[in-house]
């Protein structure tokens, strides 16, 4: 089967669905690779690194939607696009099926299979095809790079002949994938960072990254295990607390980076206009929400506007696409694995499994049908969060008391160990005679040197205890000494062939101890 | 040679004997100590040999020297991941000879009675014969009980031990097997032999003795048949304290007591491994002698997750952003004879200035303290290869962990799922840092057919393949 990737038509997208390393892959998994020519150019692929890759080249995009069994986007396809859809055909891309139900009924109406990327469920399985993290983690360095660009001054805090430059105070509002690569990039840039999340739980990882969690005090806060690992809507009077948590940080910090979304819903407006008023001129606020609405009140989409106060408001919905070369290579990837997914067997023929959790959740049309949205999966994204049971401390009081009755106990064992010894011995010793006795004290004694020696052997020397033992009851060779001079011809046979085995016993015991002490070295 | 110069030298090797084991404390120390161990062997041999009651010097010297030369050879040649199976085999020698003596010693014992019998005189005995010849009514039915003992251990050290050698030597199957009846069996067999010392008690037959060989024989081979898999460093060493048991057994037969302290010495220090190796695996000595896991308390928590594969690239790269790396071998890397490739692993990443460290636990491999004399015969330095208990805490502060072909000691269900089989068991907290590769053949369960949720927690990255060959593939990329 053959996959294809047409040059992306949306204006201003530089991005690419396939990369000439993705086509080494999917090859791989059988498949033959067709892409549109030029389609990689804005991201830096030429046609001729393509064709190196063994890619074929179709000189249309007509061309191209004809010859792909299966055909890989990055933005959803636009009318003229989907009206080439074909029955049976395949198409790989970001949709957003909540927002476009008259795309996706198109694409129903044409008959094609539409996965969508955007629609990966967020389990840990899915994680190498979650193409929305691969693109948050981007737009989360980038939000920063711009923020820099539009900031006149240094990220990081200098003493310098010419006088002190103070760092920069960075407030990152949402620690999503997003949220967390901005906090990574501004911390390495040298940035002071904070960062509010709704989600208590991303305080470690927030921390993680370097930077400050703004906690604010209240009572009820969310699970996000619930909403698969999202953050929802929350109650007017949370909002209210983080508002005004907002204006206390506002007059503070020079950059502001809002993540915020909310699943299916436009994006919360957490910067109000007055904060932004009450801000230093200079400063910046990028708004990585812009497409779904802007978290900042004076957000306007696609583009960079200056308030009245002179802060800057950067509302790009094209962060990726910027770096276009990066996140054609993250994205090519996780098509590539979403491909691994489909062919199990690495045959190039697809199997759209729909019993697959990860399938059946980014297929929004199957067979002439909308599947669209899905069951809920049914592997749980994230554990739900357990409290965690405090070890009890013990005080001083309670430790001695606990170590004084190890003692006693061990004491007690001990002397109970002795007393059943020695009655054991009065009560062999009253039968046995003495000759036998005399042997046997030795051999008690030789059991009690024996213990008190092998517990100090090192752990790492067993092996060569072992076979020094080895070495040692070869001693039983004395047996055999004594009774080789019989006078009895069966004897002297089976004493001289337990002398035999029994001196390769010790010559074998005693050299390969030896072989092996020889290799321990200290470095 | 006087008796009393005979008995100087005797003790003599018994305190040589003593300091060779002690001298196992430390591996600087040890390689003195093994010099003790043969000090002592060749007092005592050479006192018995120019010492009173000694006859066929020829044969003798033969047997000897032919024994001197196949032992060179075998400890000369033997591959390091062969030890258990070299171990078991020597342990087998033991008892074989002990069972020789013991019915050498029942031999010598039917002629003097029959000489005495006769009426005639008891003089021309030589050698053991003669010691026999003047013991009384009670130290004879003594005698025969010593003796009856000492081929019983014997006999069961000896079809044991082979058993152990075939299982660890790949020639017999190393699952655990059990005839219908299991240790039913096993009981009805020991009560066997019982009975046939009381007859042998009474009449002195030898064919009840012989009789109990056969058995004994039986019950050692379907005994260690019944246990298998990484059960096996208990059963070795189990062995390894039986063969001190029959010295000692033979020893009291032979009233000598050279005999008795070594046996002694090696029976107890069998037992003390049998016991550190069942404590580290948090089963009772009884229960890995009775074969198998045992019933679990209630099913298995639910693993959920995938396992996530990695290639050597992402290996490499891992391990060449990491500032700390431990490594856990298990039997799996003395099956891929990997310990050259995991050295020389090691020595990159050092030279890096990376820390390296291993981290050992107590039953890791078929052998205890195999995996050190792994690493040490691939020039590994002993101080960077530390215990479990020594290593443990680190692992939080650790950025890589690579485990190679061990399962079960990493099992975090032994601490998290109460009803886990090995709930319990120590084991090696891996998990705890930041990644764990994990290097392992196919997606199958360990020894115990336990699943390891180790290989699908989030931050563990399987890398398949043989050991070797995988290290191969990673070692250029290192660096």
């Amino acid at each position: 089967m053959k996959i294809g990737s047409p040059k992306e038509i949306t204006a201003g997208e530089a991005r690419v669905a396939m990369t000439p390393d993705s086509a080494v892959q999917l090859k791989k998994l059988g498949y033959d690779c067709v892409i549109e020519t030029g389609a990689g150019a804005a991201a830096g692929f030429s046609d001729a690194a393509y064709e190196a890759a063994g890619v074929e080249v179709v000189k249309t995009a007509a061309a191209l939607w004809k010859a792909a069994d299966i055909v890989a986007k990055v933005r959803p396809p636009e009318e003229v696009e989907a009206k080439r859809l074909r029955h049976g055909q395949t198409l790989i891309s970001f949709f957003y099926p909540g927002q476009n139900e008259r795309l996706l009924e198109l694409t129903r109406d044409q008959g094609a299979n539409v996965i969508a990327m955007d629609m990966v469920p967020r389990i840990s399985r899915a994680q190498k095809m979650d193409a929305l993290s691969s693109m948050a983690n981007i737009a989360g360095y980038r939000a920063v790079v711009e923020a820099a660009n539009n900031f006149g001054r240094f990220f990081t805090g200098q003493v310098t002949a010419a006088g002190k430059v103070p760092p920069a105070k960075v407030l990152v509002v949402g620690a999503g994938v997003a949220g967390l690569a901005a906090i990574g990039t501004a911390t390495s840039l040298g940035a002071i960072v904070y960062a509010f999340d709704v989600r208590p739980e991303v305080a470690e990882q927030i921390e993680s990254m370097g930077a400050n969690f703004v906690f604010l005090e209240f009572e009820q806060s969310q699970d996000s295990a619930a909403t698969g690992g999202y953050a929802a809507p929350s109650s007017p009077e949370f909002r209210e607390k983080q508002l005004a948590k907002f204006r206390e940080l506002a007059p503070e910090m020079d950059i502001v980076i809002t993540t915020a979304l909310i699943p299916g819903r436009p994006a919360p407006k957490l910067w109000l206009e007055d904060m932004v008023a009450l801000m230093k001129p200079g400063s910046v606020v990028v708004d990585l929400a812009a497409e779904r609405g802007g978290n900042c009140d004076l957000t306007v989409a696609d583009e960079k506007i200056v308030s009245a106060n002179g802060v800057t408001v950067v509302g790009y919905t094209d962060f990726p696409s910027r770096m276009a070369a990066q996140s054609s290579t993250l994205y090519a990837t996780n098509i590539r694995h979403m491909m691994t997914d489909l062919t199990p067997k690495k045959d190039g023929v697809p199997v759209h499994n729909m019993d697959d959790d990860v399938i059946r959740g980014a297929t929004v049309t199957f067979e002439g049908a909308i599947t669209f949205p899905p069951p809920p999966p049914k592997v749980q994204a994230i554990a739900a969060a357990k409290p965690k049971p405090k070890p009890k401390e013990l005080s001083p009081e309670e430790k001695r008391a606990a170590e004084l009755a190890a003692f006693r106990k061990a004491t007690r064992s001990q002397v109970t160990l002795l007393a059943v010894g020695t009655l054991v011995m009065l009560l062999i010793g009253s039968v046995a005679p003495s000759d036998f006795m005399s042997h046997f004290i030795v051999f008690a004694l030789a059991c009690f040197v024996g213990f008190q020696v092998i517990w100090n052997v090192s752990h790492a020397l067993h092996t060569p205890l072992m076979a020094v033992t080895n070495a040692i009851s070869g001693i039983v060779i004395l047996g055999a000494l004594l009774q080789i001079g019989s006078g009895s011809g069966l004897v002297v046979v089976l004493a001289a062939v337990a002398v035999l085995i029994a001196s390769i016993n010790i010559v074998g015991g005693f050299l390969v101890t030896r072989r092996m002490l020889a290799m321990f070295q200290k470095s | 040679m006087s008796i009393g110069i005979v008995s100087a030298a005797y003790i003599a090797a018994t305190i040589l004997f003593i300091l060779s084991l002690g001298g196992l404390s430390g591996q600087e120390s040890a390689k003195r100590a093994v010099w003790y161990g043969i000090a002592g062997m060749a007092l005592a041999v050479g006192a018995t040999v120019f010492g009173p009651g000694i006859g066929h010097a020829a044969v003798l010297l033969l047997m000897v020297a032919i024994g001197a030369i196949v032992g060179a050879y075998v400890a000369g040649k033997v591959e390091m991941t062969q030890m258990p199976q070299l171990v078991a085999a020597l342990h087998s020698f033991v008892g074989l000879a002990a069972v020789f003596i013991g019915l050498n010693a029942d031999l010598e014992l039917g002629r003097v009675l029959a000489a005495k019998a006769a009426g005639g005189g008891l003089d021309h005995f030589t050698g053991f014969a003669a010691k026999v010849a003047a013991k009384d009514a009670v130290e004879l039915s003594m005698l025969k009980v010593e003796l009856f003992l000492g081929v019983f251990i014997g006999a069961v050290t000896f079809t044991g031990s082979v058993v152990a050698f075939g299982k660890l030597a790949g020639r017999i199957d190393g699952k655990p097997k059990k005839l219908p009846g299991g240790h039913l069996l096993n009981a009805g067999a020991a009560a066997l032999a019982v009975l046939l010392l009381l007859v042998f008690f009474a009449t002195g037959g030898m064919w009840a003795l012989l009789l109990m060989t056969l058995v004994a024989f039986f019950i050692g081979w379907h005994l260690i048949m019944g246990i298998g898999g990484a059960d096996m460093p208990v059963v070795v060493s189990m062995l390894n304290s039986y063969s001190g048991w029959a010295a000692a057994a033979i020893g009291f037969t032979l009233g000598n007591d050279l005999l008795i302290v070594t046996g002694a010495l090696v029976g107890s220090s069998g037992a003390i491994l049998s016991y550190i190796m069942c404590k580290a695996m948090n089963r009772s000595f009884i229960s890995v002698i009775l074969g198998g896991f045992g019933g679990t308390g209630g099913p298995a928590q639910e693993i959920s997750g995938e396992m996530v594969a990695i290639d050597a690239e992402g290996v490499a790269a891992a391990l060449n952003d990491a500032d700390s790396v431990i490594i856990v071998p298990g039997y799996g890397m003395a099956v891929a004879q990997a310990q050259q490739s995991v050295s020389e692993l090691t020595r990159k990443l050092r030279a890096a200035g990376k820390t390296v460290r291993f981290g050992i636990h107590p039953v890791a491999g078929r052998l205890p303290g195999h995996m050190n004399v792994l690493l040490a015969e691939a020039k590994v330095p002993y101080d960077i290869v530390l215990e479990m208990d020594e290593i443990n805490d680190d692992f939080p502060s650790t950025d890589v962990s690579i485990v190679i072909g061990s399962n079960d000691i990493v099992n975090p269900a032994a601490q998290e799922d109460p009803n886990s089989p090995i709930a319990g068991m120590p084991v090696l907290e891996v998990w705890k840092s930041k990644l764990v590769i994990v290097m392992k053949r196919g997606q199958g369960t360990g020894y115990s057919g336990i699943e390891n949720p180790l290989f699908y927690k989030e931050n563990t990255r399987m890398y398949y393949g043989d050991a070797k060959k995988s290290l191969d593939e990673l070692l250029p990329k290192i660096g």
